[in-house]
């Protein structure tokens, strides 16, 4: 029976020590070192999340970053584009200009041809009325006789006077 | 090779605890017929002396002090009974009963079965039905379970300020040393145990009860396992008694409007239902640490009794060939014990948790 009766001095003393060691351990054991686990909780709460802003901010100016080479790469591309086209029209300019300076003095050597062929033609035609006058007074002289010989003989020979 | 480290504590142990056995029943076998009961009783009791070994016929004993407060207080070694004068009984069936009257500063006591009394006029005490009938002093005497109560006190000490000391010096740092052994426990007493079973704003201010209460627990179930210490404090019902009114009063001093409603005006019963429930509910306020202190007491004292009877079997046969049945069992039983220990300590500490839990939860409906 005395083995589930509880004994006074041994319900005293125990409950004495324990007591005290609650006391002793809250004061100087487990109100530090529950701080000082729930700070270094806190720590490693707060150093995730740094390091979570961390990586998205790393990621945000990974995309800035990207976003701008994308955009350097087209103005370069647009740059080469326009200097390009640029080129081209000069080229083409340059063609066309050339072109029209050729046609002009081809033109012109045509014109100035003309000109000089027109002045030959003349000089020809001239020098043809001077044989044609002189061709005619040979004739005039040799066949006078007759008048209407003569005429006719004339006209003859007018018509047969081709002005090139 | 890891696994056989790790197991060399428990081998030790068990070995430890199979010499000082042998010595110690030994030395009674040559004197008188080995009593299994009056072993284990002996055991499982708490003692005024502390009985180490014996080795070749010689004990190992601290005669611990005597505290009685009698017309004042009186404090003596307890060998004067355990080295006194044995005084007889003859009741009138004529069996014999015997006794130790104390000599010197004892004089005038005497102590039967570990409880001292006071002698009568004639310098003796009478007997009724086996039972001393003389008048009983207050003994508040530092018994072997007052020591492995200051034991284990200062065992927790060891444990918990050194880790104090690493989180004082350190700051807020990961754990080493000692403090890397202690600051899981303590993790699991704050999250598996007090914020698993009470409101999560509340659970805060009994961290410190409850981790006193699991270390205390854990560690005397773990002295208790040393087999030369034969200590046996929290299979002591004086012991969980402290435990379970601690545990009581923890759960009635925090306990609010809601927890006081639920026993005297249960909502939603009928009034002349309350008139049972109402009883119900007062006595399940005090069943509940009732059923703390009995579970403790009875599966630590179970463990000591199923440990010491299966070494016994060894001494009831008188042959040491038995040893190879009694060894393996004893060492099960032993290795099972560690666990016990530990699960122990969690029950007693998870649900004084929960019925703090249950004072302080607020009504939700």
């Amino acid at each position: 029976m005395d083995l589930i009766t509880p004994n006074v001095g041994l319900v005293f003393w125990t409950g004495l020590v324990f007591v005290i060691l609650l006391v002793l351990l809250t004061k100087f054991a487990w109100k530090p070192i529950l701080g000082m686990i729930n700070k270094r909780e806190q720590d490693i709460a707060e150093a995730l999340e740094l390091a979570k802003k961390t990586r998205a901010e790393m990621a945000a100016l990974q995309s800035q970053n990207e976003a701008l080479l994308k955009e350097a790469k087209a103005e370069r591309d647009a740059i080469v584009k326009d200097a390009r086209e640029v080129a081209t029209k000069m080229v083409e300019e340059a063609k066309s200009k050339a072109k029209a300076e050729a046609d002009k003095m081809i033109e012109d050597a045509r014109t100035a041809i003309q000109t000089e062929k027109n002045a030959a033609m003349a000089d020809v035609k001239s020098q043809i009325a001077d044989l044609a006058v002189e061709i005619a007074e040979k004739i005039v002289r040799t066949a006078i006789s007759d008048d209407s010989k003569q005429q006719e003989l004339a006209a003859k020979l007018a018509g047969e006077l081709n002005l090139n | 090779m890891i696994e056989l480290r790790k197991m060399r504590p428990i081998l030790l142990g068990a070995a430890l605890m199979l010499s000082s056995f042998l010595t110690f029943a030994g030395g009674n076998h040559e004197t008188e017929e080995f009593n299994v009961t009056e072993t284990i009783m002996h055991h499982i009791k708490d003692a005024h002396e502390w009985h180490i070994a014996e080795i070749n016929g010689k004990h190992i004993t601290f005669y611990l002090p005597i505290i009685l407060v009698d017309n004042g207080v009186k404090i003596f070694s307890s060998e004067v009974f355990y080295h006194g004068e044995e005084k007889t009984y003859t009741d009138h069936e004529g069996n014999t009963i015997s006794y130790i009257a104390g000599t010197g500063k004892g004089e005038g006591y005497a102590m039967f079965h570990e409880k001292i009394y006071k002698l009568d006029e004639n310098g003796e005490l009478a007997f009724e039905h086996d039972h001393p009938t003389n008048a009983k002093p207050w003994d508040f005497s530092m018994t072997r379970n007052v020591i492995a109560t200051l034991l284990g006190a200062l065992v927790v000490l060891l444990l918990v300020i050194p880790t104090a000391n690493f989180f004082r010096k350190n700051g807020a740092v990961a754990p080493k040393g000692m403090a890397k052994f202690v600051e899981p426990l303590i993790l699991h007493v704050r999250d598996d145990i007090a914020k698993a079973n009470i409101d999560e704003h509340k659970y805060k201010k009994y961290v410190p009860f409850l981790l006193t209460l699991f270390f205390f627990i854990w560690v005397n179930n773990m002295i208790g396992l040393i087999p030369v210490m034969g200590s046996n404090l929290t299979g002591s019902i004086s012991l969980t008694f402290v435990l379970a009114v601690l545990a009581l009063l923890a759960t009635l001093f925090s306990a609010n409007k809601n927890y006081w409603k639920h026993i005297f005006a249960t909502p939603g019963v009928p009034i002349p239902l309350l008139i049972i429930m109402v009883p119900i509910e007062i006595i399940g306020i005090f069943t509940k640490p009732f059923s703390l202190m009995v579970r403790l007491f009875a599966n630590i004292t179970a463990g000591h009794i199923i440990i010491i009877a299966l070494v016994s079997i060894i001494f009831i046969n008188k042959n040491m060939g038995w040893a190879g049945l009694s060894v393996p069992m004893a060492l099960f039983i032993s290795v099972l014990e560690l666990l016990v220990a530990y699960l122990q300590a969690y029950l007693f500490t998870m649900l004084t948790a929960l019925y703090i839990g249950g004072a302080v939860e607020e009504a939700h409906h």
